[in-house]
């Protein structure tokens, strides 16, 4: 006998699949890539290269199609009415064209050019929910009030995306060269990415969790996977535990503001912490504390930077190129949406707390750099000293501060992957030959690699003409309006102490000698895809660096919202 | 004596505490991830008692969720230290410091 029962409907959310484009490529691709993997070790060599070919014509229709999925209409539909339909299709037959020329000759594996095509792909969607939907009709939820689009998740999604093409490129002569892992870095590259984008989209602070986790674990994996050298495995293991220790410091401070809130979403937090004062906030308090160390690990800010020597040095050089700028950018996105956008009421009492760390990390970052040997190992201090320069930003906790931080993300991931670009190059086989002594005389032996990296240093100490020098002028330009006067000073004096530390790699490329194996050794190709990515960022860093509008009105145009839907 | 929020809040903070102080002062990595469960349990309890206080269900489901990150960050540790002693058996966390700077 069954009792009657009353059917409840159970309330689904409203999915805007448009908005979720870009997470699902990214996912999507990389469950498609080991799906295949698994099937197919490997292809006859002929087949291999041909279908390698032909993804570069398929990636262009993928993103022309997913791109409509993700806009209004299908993008470039207003070029299209311009020039009238059969022109527009001989051009598209070109690019096609050109896109098989270009991964032919770029002599490059399937693998990459898959994850290529998936980070093109993504930002193709990117740029169709920018400019035909957030920009037309404002910012919207793509999954519930679980997951917001806005112009600061979009933007932060592209530089996921950026870094996962970029790093896949200098991944492909590297897993040849050193004969470690394969498609599995691919795949978690894409996989963590995915988490990234949840982190910089997330409405709810378990979905931010989960954001985290997803791409925190697979960079563990990915920092352990030169497993012929023990310092990566070490690298893995630290960035591991100390990883896992900062996510139960955040999930601690999740269930505080849960309990003084009541809730764990972003904006029924935000509604509440408008709306009510509390008596007690010695909780809510808390909470702020702990995620603010939990997040404060993840950028690696100071006091809780202690992996990050270890681990840069440790780990791939290419995976380096991908923790420095998409890890940081993802843990800044999150910073900002939790911080500045949600607890943006209680600014007062988080404000000195980031302030202090800030100053911290400015001071720490830049002065333990100086005292390196090992250009890597610099290169992880003076990252340390820019997430110094980016809390600066988020200190300010105005919409210019964050503009300045959306800025900063964006010429540092193309700068630091530029840097660790040459060093991928020049480290040899072993990943070793990363020492100032290595890197004695380079401007003889490489002249093009020395000026690239020349330029990608001074662009990182700050030097006008360069992304670099925009970016910190927008920092301490948001702290000075937020009349942080005395950060804004100490970041100016940190930033010239950094600067001797560029200087010095700099002056051992071009003042110091080469040792005598270094010139005996048989000169390696350099591997055009890493030439590409070094011209990339290079041709990225100046020319918006001389013409830095775009970027700035993009920056600008930003906005982190929280959407309360119906 | 009744046993309030309060409590199981403060059995929370010290379970936490015994976890962060493990995970520091040890060098096994078995002893560390052992102490990062009891500091995610700790989380669970929290998360628990303060839904049960604010009856809302919420508190219970991200336990779910937070179980199952627990889980999936025991399996990637512990295939590292597998990898780890693979190649060289018998290692702890103060062995292992090439990196030093």
């Amino acid at each position: 006998m069954l009792a009657q029962v009353d059917f409840v409907p159970v309330a689904t959310p409203t999915v805007v699949w448009a908005g979720l484009v870009p997470l699902m490529v990214l996912g999507g691709g990389a469950v498609l890539l080991v799906m295949f993997r698994s099937v197919v070790k490997r292809l006859p060599t002929d087949y291999e290269s041909w279908v390698t070919t032909a993804l570069g014509p398929v990636t262009v229709v993928a993103a022309y199609v997913l791109g409509g999925v993700a806009g209004q209409d299908l993008p470039l539909s207003g070029v299209r009415s311009n020039v009238g339909d059969g022109w527009f299709y001989l051009g598209f037959l070109v690019v096609l064209a050109v896109s098989a020329l270009l991964v032919w000759s770029l002599d490059i594996g399937l693998d990459t050019a898959f994850t290529v095509g998936v980070a093109v792909t993504t930002l193709s969607a990117t740029w169709m929910l920018w400019g035909d939907r957030v920009m037309v009709d404002g910012a919207f939820n793509s999954i519930g009030e679980q997951l917001g689009v806005d112009g600061f998740s979009i933007v932060f999604t592209g530089i996921m995306a950026v870094a996962v093409g970029l790093t896949a490129l200098l991944l492909d002569d590297y897993i040849e060269r050193e004969g470690v892992g394969g498609v599995e870095m691919y795949v978690l590259l894409m996989l963590s990415a995915a988490g990234g984008v949840v982190m910089a989209s997330a409405n709810d602070l378990i979905v931010l969790f989960l954001g985290i986790e997803t791409l925190s674990i697979a960079a563990y994996v990915l920092a352990a996977m030169h497993s012929k050298r023990l310092e990566s495995l070490e690298a893995g293991l630290k960035y591991f535990v100390l990883g896992a220790f900062s996510s139960a410091f955040l999930l601690y401070g999740i269930a505080f503001v849960y309990g003084a809130t009541g809730s764990t979403n972003l904006i029924a937090i935000r509604t509440f912490l408008d709306a009510n004062t509390l008596t007690d906030d010695g909780m809510l308090l808390a909470g702020f504390g702990l995620m603010l160390v939990g997040l404060g690990f993840k950028v690696a800010a100071v006091p809780f930077h202690a992996w990050t020597p270890d681990v840069y040095q440790g780990a791939p050089t290419p995976v380096v190129a991908y923790m420095a700028s998409a890890v940081k950018a993802a843990g800044f996105a999150a910073l900002v949406r939790v911080f500045v956008v949600t607890f943006g009421a209680y600014r007062l009492d988080w404000q000195p707390a980031v302030y202090v760390l800030a100053i911290l990390t400015l001071v720490t970052g830049s002065v333990l750099a100086v005292v390196q040997r090992d250009a890597k190992r610099m290169l992880a201090y003076s990252s340390i000293s820019h997430a110094g320069f980016i809390l600066v930003g988020v200190q300010a906790a105005t919409s210019r501060g964050t503009a300045a931080v959306v800025f900063y993300a964006l010429a540092y991931t193309f700068l630091v992957i530029g840097s660790f670009g040459v060093l991928t190059a020049v480290s040899g086989q072993g990943d070793r030959a990363t020492t100032l002594e290595d890197l004695d005389g380079l401007a003889d032996r490489r002249p093009a690699l020395a000026l690239a990296f020349t330029i990608f240093l001074l662009a990182q100490a700050g030097v006008p003409l360069t992304t670099g020098f925009v970016a910190k002028l927008e920092v301490i330009g948001a702290a000075v309006e937020a009349h942080s006067y005395w950060l804004a000073l100490i970041a100016m004096l940190t930033a010239t102490v950094s600067a001797f530390l560029y200087l010095r790699i700099v002056l051992a490329m071009y003042v110091g000698k080469s040792s005598e194996e270094a010139l005996a050794a048989p000169r390696a190709r350099i591997p055009t895809a890493v030439i590409l990515v070094i011209g990339i960022a290079f041709v990225v860093t100046v020319g918006f660096g001389i013409i830095p509008d775009p970027i700035d009105q993009l920056a600008r145009d930003a906005v982190p919202q929280l959407v309360a839907s119906g | 004596m009744e046993v309030t929020t309060n409590w199981y809040l403060v059995l929370a903070i010290l379970m936490f505490s015994i976890g962060a102080v493990g995970l520091m002062v040890r060098r096994n990595p078995l002893v560390m991830f052992m102490s990062v469960e009891l500091m995610l349990n700790s989380v669970n309890i929290t998360f628990v008692s303060l839904g049960t206080a604010l009856n809302d269900v919420g508190g219970q489901i991200a336990v779910f969720f937070v179980l199952v990150v627990a889980a999936v960050e025991v399996v990637v540790g512990l295939a590292l230290i597998v990898a780890i002693n693979r190649r060289h058996p018998d290692a702890d966390a103060d062995d292992l410091s090439v990196l030093r700077g």
